[in-house]
């Protein structure tokens, strides 16, 4: 009897020890659906097809990013599986694959899925479920609101902060100017024009006329000159490329010689600058946050050689001077740092948790000065802008780096 | 000429479909019923959603269906419509609190209108002519949408979240699968609807017009009438579609309504078969389904792949699933016989 009574003694105590190396095991590393210890799935959303197919790229470049981890030996031993499928920029097909993305291949994150309506479209099923959103690719300001939607952050510089920054330029160096605002009348428009006027505080007086156009608009010269008639002295083009040059054009065209401003969305000199005429864009202002391939100043720069011998080595059909490149290789740089910071901790709410957390990193490609950081109540990564000036046919960087964080 | 001669409307533009021929046998039917029924309760929250989609899309390939395989009209509008059933169901969900069930037959007969409206002008068109003019509403369509002083109701290019109901009285079943036997029950109701519709002497007129119009007046049937109201009831079922896609897709946008749309519904009934009813959920599957088989074989190339499979159909089976069905039905007759 004792002796059947000791062995099960001894079957316990080993079941209790058994139980507890589990149960520390467990406590080191904590893994929700899509990640263990060899593999970390990342799903993505972009429009690969559609009328937003240029975007594409920033998809194509951040696979070869991963596979570029991958081959380096992954983050703390665990393989990046990139999963990435096409909406054609169509909110229901990305409702449809971010489904399948976390329902069916059960990633651990959704990642820099793209376009402010796609991501609008499952912003409420992400949140409601639980999967982070990951550092959203759209420059709107509502991906930062942590208090209502705790698992969604987004990337770039919002378009308020950019306006913001502006309004900070205008007021030291022209506090007399009287502004006109030319402005798409969309989301991104309308977006801008707020951070405009919350950036100009008390002085938001200062904007003296406001026109909007739509895209369906054939030319908007009309509206050029009408604000012209309200006596502005600055003019600011809260426009896409297209209409960017068309104002441009316009401007030179009836003699009216404002201080311009042109949105970072338009800032491109082939798409932009050169159709409206290099001689009608000097002095031209605007805003970056990211280092142009096109630019020889940067063929020194530590980063920018990580970001050459990456297309070189990993990605050799991509585009050194593509802004799309640019980008994908900048977020994906962000992503891996995030789930570095986990450890093997690898939970949706840890990865929330460490991407709130980001304090003063620089990703390659950003410039100098410029970084990443993130808290509990701010989820938007890249606040800061440099600005810029058009001088013969490239821009020049000037002054001192920008914060465009609003001062709520 | 000889160009303009084969794009030029004909009296016949689409293939005369014997009524007997435009639905399949009632022992299909309970399979394929029993299927429906059955498949969701062994299906992941995802494929009880695409399965949702499915029938959405049917339901709107079945409302062209009528349009073009019954009266012989086309349209390249149908996303309009769908927007319209979308945005109403959404707002009056949205804004007005009304129950989602209830949003739909008014979905519904606010599309039954616009469609019977645009019906008017349209009667004075025919063939490509049509085409273009429908084209043209739904490229229309988004920008409307946007409209600002419509914003405070349709949210503008932000679109509407709108919120997935839960099971009624307390069943025990997932708001995905509540949504599916619900969208199910909906699309059978339509589908006996319209398959008695195109029975029926209104039927007749529908078939009569498409086969030659101006027989069809001879006989006395009211041409334009009958072929607004196949506007109307097309417009109607694809509003009620538009309804039922804003509910399982929790959003409407106007990016989610665009021309895109209006062609993928187009292909579905060609693919599906013009003119065969139980052909549309076919087309609707190819919709859904080949875009992601297609990004499957190649992600860079996945247009030229979708394309390159539907050439494939079209040349094979011209006369799309209905084609398959026939033979099948011949196979299995032989069979029998042996």
């Amino acid at each position: 009897m004792t002796c059947v009574g000791s062995r099960y003694a001894a079957i316990s105590t080993a079941l209790v020890l058994l139980a507890a190396t589990g149960g520390n095991a467990l406590a080191q590393k904590k893994y929700d659906s899509g990640a263990s210890d060899s593999e970390i799935k990342i799903g993505n959303i972009m429009p690969y097809s559609g009328p937003a197919s240029a975007y594409g790229v920033i998809g194509k470049t951040e696979a070869a990013y991963f596979r570029k981890i991958n081959a380096e030996g992954g983050i703390n031993g665990r393989k990046i599986n990139f999963i990435s499928y096409d909406d054609a920029y169509s909110p229901p097909k990305t409702v449809e694959q971010a489904r399948k993305l976390v329902e069916s291949d059960e990633v651990l994150v959704i990642f820099n899925s793209l376009g402010t309506t796609p991501n609008g479209a499952i912003r409420k099923y992400m949140n409601s479920n639980k999967v982070p959103q990951l550092f959203v690719a759209s420059g709107a300001s509502k991906w930062n609101e942590p208090k209502e939607f705790p698992w969604t952050m987004g990337w770039q510089p919002s378009y308020q902060s950019e306006a913001r920054i502006y309004a900070k330029f205008l007021m030291q160096e022209k506090p007399d100017a009287k502004i006109g605002v030319l402005y798409q009348n969309d989301d991104f428009g309308r977006d801008y024009l707020k951070g405009l006027k919350d950036g100009l505080g008390a002085k938001a007086a200062m904007i003296v006329g406001e026109e909007s156009y739509e895209t369906s608009e054939p030319a908007i010269d009309g509206h050029v000159v009408k604000l012209k008639a309200t006596g502005a002295n600055v003019f600011i083009s809260i426009t896409t490329p297209k209409f960017a040059a068309q104002a441009m054009k316009k401007i030179a065209e009836i003699d009216w010689r404002p201080l311009q401003i042109v949105s970072n969305v338009s800032a491109s000199v082939g798409g932009v600058i050169e159709p409206a005429g290099f001689e009608n864009a000097q002095g031209l202002l605007s805003a970056a946050y990211a280092k142009d391939g096109a630019d020889p100043r940067w063929d020194d720069d530590p980063g920018m050689k990580n970001f050459l011998e990456f297309l070189e080595k990993y990605y050799p059909e991509g585009n050194k001077i593509d802004g799309a490149v640019v980008y994908g290789y900048g977020a994906a740089q962000t992503m891996v740092k995030v789930l570095q910071m986990c450890g093997d901790d690898l939970t949706r709410e840890n990865v929330m948790r460490q991407a709130a957390n980001l304090k003063a990193f620089a990703p390659d490609t950003l410039l100098p000065g410029i970084t990443i950081n993130t808290s509990a109540t701010d989820f938007a990564p890249i606040e800061q802008l440099q600005m810029m000036r058009f001088k013969g046919r490239k821009w020049e960087l000037f002054g001192n780096i920008i914060s465009g964080e609003s001062s709520e | 000429m000889s160009a303009i001669e084969n794009v030029a409307p004909e009296d016949q533009p689409v293939e005369a479909v014997p009524k007997r021929a435009m639905t399949i046998g009632s022992g299909t039917s309970f399979v394929v019923l029993l299927l429906l029924l059955i498949v969701p309760l062994f299906a992941k929250n995802f494929i009880i959603f695409q399965l949702t989609m499915l029938l959405i899309y049917g339901l709107a390939v079945l409302a062209l269906n009528i349009l073009t395989g019954g009266s012989g009209q086309f349209s390249l509008g149908q996303s309009a419509f769908y927007a319209v059933g979308a945005y109403t169901t959404a707002v009056l969900m949205e804004h007005l609190n009304i129950n989602y069930a209830l949003t739909l037959p008014i979905a519904g007969l606010v599309c039954f209108a616009f469609g019977f409206l645009f019906g008017q002008p349209a009667l004075r068109l025919s063939g490509v002519y049509l085409a273009l003019a429908t084209f043209a509403l739904a490229t229309a369509m988004p920008q409307l949408l946007k409209l600002n002083f419509l914003e405070h109701w349709t949210g503008g290019v932000q679109g509407l979240v709108v919120t997935k109901p839960d099971a009624p009285f307390g069943l025990p079943m997932s708001q995905d699968m509540w949504l599916y036997y619900f969208t199910l029950a909906i699309t059978l109701a339509i589908y006996i609807f319209s398959v008695n519709l195109l029975r029926s002497r209104s039927g007749r007129a529908f078939m009569a017009i498409r086969d030659n119009e101006i027989a069809a007046s001879a006989m006395g049937v009211d041409v334009a009438l009958y072929k607004t109201l196949a506007f109307g009831v097309s417009a109607g079922i694809t509003g009620v579609a538009g309804g039922l896609g804003a509910i399982a897709v929790q959003f409407v946008a106007p990016d989610s309504y665009t021309i895109t749309l209006a062609i993928s519904l187009f292909l579905g009934m060609v693919v599906g078969g013009v003119g065969w009813l139980p052909g549309s959920i076919i087309g609707s599957a190819f919709i859904i389904f080949v875009p992601n088989i297609a990004e499957g074989i190649s992600k860079g190339l996945s247009g030229a792949v979708f394309g390159v499979l539907l050439f494939l159909i079209i040349f094979l089976v011209p006369h799309g699933a209905r084609q398959i069905a026939i033979v099948g039905q011949q196979l299995i007759g032989k069979l029998r016989k042996n």
